[in-house]
């Protein structure tokens, strides 16, 4: 039995607006998670490693930069290699609905757009996370 | 289980980390006492929120590295003790050696202890010692005056400081002013950092043991050389006159003392009828004589 979710938010890409990550981090924090906290500009390497020692239970990756759909495939081809393609992976940021189906049918498991409720985000996190512990 | 293990003996990081996991949930599993130690040199960070640990620790990390010493680093961050969540931030300072096999780095929340650590800390640094890092760094919470725990679980303590943290009344105050081996007095471009070293000196002056102060500017990497050759220095001292014998001593102790409060803990939250306090105790002694 494991009794907390570790939840590791990053920011991956070059924009410095870190807001909404430390936002949804805060309130992770306050659901009773453990958030480990990476910040800006982290490439998928970075992100794949920090998952891997922190043993993490989900990823975030908070994206405003349009980066996404390089970043993210990049990131479940490495996850894949690490053999952690088990970890679900969230996005948060401005992402436009195509590129938001596209994102799903590669793998990533929810994009949060710009106005997404906070108790939305951590109820939908917490459904991941008991899907990925059954 | 047995399989993680052998893949964590074989250097296996991902064994390593879904160990540590393991830990956290399962106190009361005792397996890693029958690990080997590979003689990890074990250094405990401890300073003020904001003093600078996690940079200091990172400036550690990349000299240690030069010097191709592995490093395991667990750093820990409080645990709120009303949500039970926890914000864990100090690998943030971290980032240069999140690429490097070298480093391995594991975030922490305190848990429900108040020392300044996390309990499982006492078996991961057991568990990251047989995975075979040379040094194991340890960065508490920011501490203030009693979170001292840190004592416990280190072969060395490094007190981290910075200039306009209080006078030096504050430096004759109990608690975590007494557990430094080495003072780091960070930030020492700021001003005042040579009064405050002046009136650390003085201060420390006053006990017996002379301990050694270093000036650092963690951002920038200054003043690390010169601390970790005085934390080679006092580790080859505290081996020669026995020190670091009687800090394992009193780490095993410690650690007994810790998973028993636990023990007595749950003895006590069975127990469903509070009448007089001395029947409370001897049910207690009663579960526990019992259940062992």
């Amino acid at each position: 039995m494991k009794n907390k979710i570790r939840v590791l938010i990053a920011k991956p890409g070059l924009d410095g607006h870190d807001r909404g990550a430390k936002v949804v981090a805060k309130a992770l924090r306050d659901a009773g998670m453990e958030v480990i906290y990476t910040g800006l500009r982290q490439t998928p390497e970075q992100i794949v490693k920090t998952a891997i020692q922190e043993d993490v239970d989900l990823i975030g990756l908070s994206i405003l930069s349009g980066a996404h759909m390089n970043i993210c495939p990049k990131l479940l081809e490495l996850m894949k290699e690490n053999d952690i393609e088990n970890i679900p992976v969230f996005v948060g940021g401005i992402v436009p609905p195509d590129d938001a189906e596209e994102l799903k049918r590669m793998g990533i498991k929810e994009v949060f757009g710009p106005g997404t409720p906070l108790s939305t985000i951590v109820e939908k996190i917490r459904q991941l996370f008991s899907e990925v512990e059954s | 289980m047995k399989d993680l293990l052998e893949k964590m003996q074989n250097g296996d990081i991902k064994s390593l980390a879904k160990l540590i996991t393991y830990l956290e949930n399962h106190p009361e599993d005792r397996f890693v006492e029958n690990l080997p130690s590979k003689g990890a040199k074990v250094i405990g960070f401890t300073g003020s929120p904001g003093a600078g640990k996690s940079t200091l620790v990172n400036a550690v990390i990349s000299q240690l590295r030069r010097e191709n010493r592995t490093v395991g680093v667990i750093a820990i961050d409080p645990t709120s003790p009303f949500t039970g969540g926890s914000f864990l931030g100090d690998r943030i300072r971290m980032k240069t050696h999140f690429l490097d096999d070298g480093v391995f780095i594991r975030s922490m929340g305190s848990g429900t202890s108040l020392g300044g650590l996390n309990e499982s800390v006492f078996d991961v640094i057991k568990l990251m010692d047989a995975f075979g890092f040379d040094y194991i760094l340890i960065e508490t919470v920011g501490a203030g005056q009693s979170e001292v725990d840190i004592v416990y679980v280190s072969d060395i303590v490094v007190l981290i400081l910075s200039p306009g943290m209080g006078d030096d009344i504050q430096f004759l105050k109990s608690g975590i002013m007494e557990i430094g081996d080495i003072y780091v007095i960070n930030k020492s471009d700021l001003d005042g950092a040579d009064f405050y070293k002046m009136r650390l000196e003085s201060m420390l002056s006053l006990s017996n043991v002379k301990k050694p102060i270093v000036k650092t500017i963690a951002t920038s990497g200054v003043g690390v050389e010169e601390l970790i050759f005085n934390i080679k220095k006092l580790l080859s001292k505290f081996h020669n006159n026995g020190e670091i014998r009687k800090r394992k001593e009193r780490r095993l102790k410690k650690h007994a003392e810790s998973i028993l409060i636990k023990r007595i803990q749950k003895s006590l939250e069975k127990i469903s009828e509070f009448d007089k306090l001395s029947n409370v105790i001897s049910k207690v002694i009663n579960d526990i004589c019992k259940n062992n």
